[in-house]
């Protein structure tokens, strides 16, 4: 096991290199000129001139993205070609917002699409498995800036039981709860659908062998064979699922942090690409992607909490 | 007797199923719709008319102005002239690529490993990041944006089609083809191709539903197709402000997004299950 942590973690270090490559390459490449931008609309040639040889452009490719990694290692992540001010700072004040609302989604998520997953599995070929299909296949497709703008119109401005955007506690706490709620069901949404989706095809999966056979013809009550054999072992495609879909939930949260006014990493990279503020994109891009990639190795670690049988020695 | 190829035999099975029948035809209807827009709209998607703006369609007979059966947005345009035109960005979004580099993965062993090195990276980009970077990295425009799309599309393009090639290419009738002296553009082109075309359809069916949400949600974050272009995604966007007087500019594109969405969706299911059963994993 330590073995193979310690190979997970190695190809990390390459994964997350290449991923500085393509991230630093493809701004580097890209047209427009940071140090016009840094130097500001109104400045000479000369000054952006200047502000070229300050910021490290003239040097060569190679040279500048050396001084990158070697920033990334000294937990640098380099100055806002906007704000001058440390973009570290700038994204971990956001941060939190952005997790609190992935966390509240993915929760939602767990709540909702597991259970009903099971639920269509057991009932399978009835009405409430096609019922339960059909909603699934309709949470697939809604669009999330769709769905948090209707979920607006009527929970915020026709019935006004929620606040209508912002966030500035824990989802955890009455007031963040309230504020977490509509964000978090219209992010989740489509994130419990595929959990639904994948949840039912293990689960009718694992019900089909051997073993939950025999538990059955022990004269076990079916209660106990549903959730003390048969879920252990369905769980493993969620579980990896859930992996990539916090991605998703990463990814699709700088949308809902637009729709509902979150000040999160997410509006905050919108709005760099907007600006045209290369260093933040670039940081704020591999942050995200960083972040992704350490969530799938905890994925992965689990896989042997949750099937002992997996050992990977 | 006159032989069918796979396409035929999938159609015919299709057809028999009710729901992908139904969806299949649906999808037909809009792309007439869409492709022939101005046979059934009278209004160009981009004039403006202020001394109508935000007047609503049909659900408020008293109000609606003749013509207008959908309403008027903003600034004073034909909503359902904007949905038809809005359509042709939403629906063209590219899948060529993926289908090129998992087909080189899969079947030359030395690429094998760089090409699917490069997808794992690809992959480490959540959701729709590697396409805001690309977006970031070109500037905003509707070429870029499909480019975007289609290039987030590779990876996991390029993992199926590579799996479904590593088996063609184990087929004993490749070996054989192989041992008359074919060459390997030959073999892709001729056999691996013709015989990976299922899985391709399935994908690319499957990846469009994606394609289309993408390509919305980029135009939502004013990332995809700038404006007065219209597009499904941008006009939700730009009817944000006036969610409280007139809703329907956000309901009604919505829908129009869900529906093609779904029908994709159940199509692209559906396809799958009578094509290539083996991605349902």
């Amino acid at each position: 096991m330590k073995r193979y942590i310690v190979k997970r973690l190695g190809m990390i270090v390459i994964l997350l290199l290449g991923l500085t490559f393509i991230v630093f390459s493809s701004l580097y490449f890209a047209p427009g000129d940071p140090a016009e931008i840094a130097a500001g609309v109104s400045a000479t040639a000369e000054e952006v001139e200047q502000m070229r040889v300050y910021l490290g452009l003239d040097q060569p490719f190679f040279v500048q993205y050396g001084n990158y990694l070697a920033g990334l290692l000294h937990g640098d992540l380099g100055t806002s070609l906007i704000t001058r001010q440390p973009i570290l700072d700038e994204l971990l004040v956001r941060l939190p917002n952005t997790l609190n609302l992935a966390v509240a989604s993915m929760i939602l998520a767990c709540l909702v699409g597991i259970p009903l997953g099971i639920v269509a599995a057991i009932k399978k070929d009835t009405w409430i498995d096609n019922l339960l299909t059909t909603v699934s296949l309709f949470g697939i497709s809604i669009p999330n800036f769709w769905l948090g703008s209707i979920l607006i119109i009527v929970f915020c401005v026709q019935l006004k039981i929620f606040p209508t955007g912002g966030m500035s506690e824990p989802f955890w706490t009455a007031k963040g709860f309230m504020q977490v709620f509509l964000p978090s069901l219209s992010l989740g949404l489509q994130v419990a659908a595929s959990f639904m989706r994948i949840g039912r095809s293990s689960m009718l999966d694992v019900l089909q062998s051997d073993y939950i056979r025999t538990a059955r013809s022990k004269g076990l009550k079916e209660r106990i064979v549903i959730l003390i054999h048969a879920l252990k072992n369905a769980m493993i495609p969620i579980l990896t699922q859930m992996g990539t879909s916090f991605g998703g939930l990463l990814g699709g949260a700088m949308v809902t942090e637009q729709v509902f006014a979150i000040n999160g990493i997410g509006s905050y990279l919108i709005n760099a690409i907007n600006q045209r503020n290369y260093y933040a994109v670039q940081s704020t891009v591999l942050v995200i992607a960083f972040m992704f990639v350490i969530v799938n190795l905890i994925v992965d670690l689990l896989y042997c909490v949750i099937d002992p049988r997996i050992r990977y020695d | 007797m006159k032989r069918e190829n796979q396409i035929q035999i999938a159609f015919r099975k299709l057809v028999k199923n009710k729901l992908a029948t139904c969806c299949f035809i649906l999808i037909l209807i809009e792309l007439i719709f869409i492709l022939f827009a101005p046979l059934f709209t009278e209004y160009d998607p981009t004039t403006m008319d202020t001394s109508i703006r935000l007047s609503p369609g049909f659900w408020n007979s008293a109000k609606c102005i003749p013509g207008h059966w959908l309403g008027t947005d903003e600034l004073g345009r034909d909503l359902w002239s904007r949905i038809l035109y809005g359509g042709r960005i939403s629906l063209s979004a590219g899948i060529i690529f993926g289908t090129f580099f998992g087909m080189l993965a899969g079947y030359y062993k030395k690429l094998d490993n760089i090409i699917m090195r490069i997808m794992d990276i690809l992959f480490t980009f959540p959701g729709i990041l590697l396409a805001l970077l690309i977006v970031a990295m070109l500037g905003v425009n509707v070429v870029n944006a499909t480019i975007a799309i289609s290039i987030w599309s590779i990876p996991s393009f390029a993992r199926m089609i590579r799996g479904r090639v590593l088996q063609i290419k184990e087929e004993e009738y490749i070996t054989a083809i192989r041992s008359l002296g074919a060459s390997d553009g030959w073999i892709l082109t001729k056999h691996v191709l013709k015989n990976a075309l299922p899985t391709i359809i399935v994908i690319a069916t499957m990846r469009m539903a994606n394609s289309i949400l993408s390509i919305a949600t980029l135009s939502y974050l004013g990332l995809g197709v700038p404006q007065p272009t219209p597009e499904w995604g941008g006009m939700i966007s730009s009817a944000k402000q006036y969610m409280y007087d007139a809703p329907y500019l956000i309901i009604i594109p919505g829908i129009a997004i869900i529906l093609t969405v779904i029908c994709f969706n159940i199509l692209g299911d559906k396809l799958r299950d009578i094509l290539d059963p083996s991605l349902k994993d």
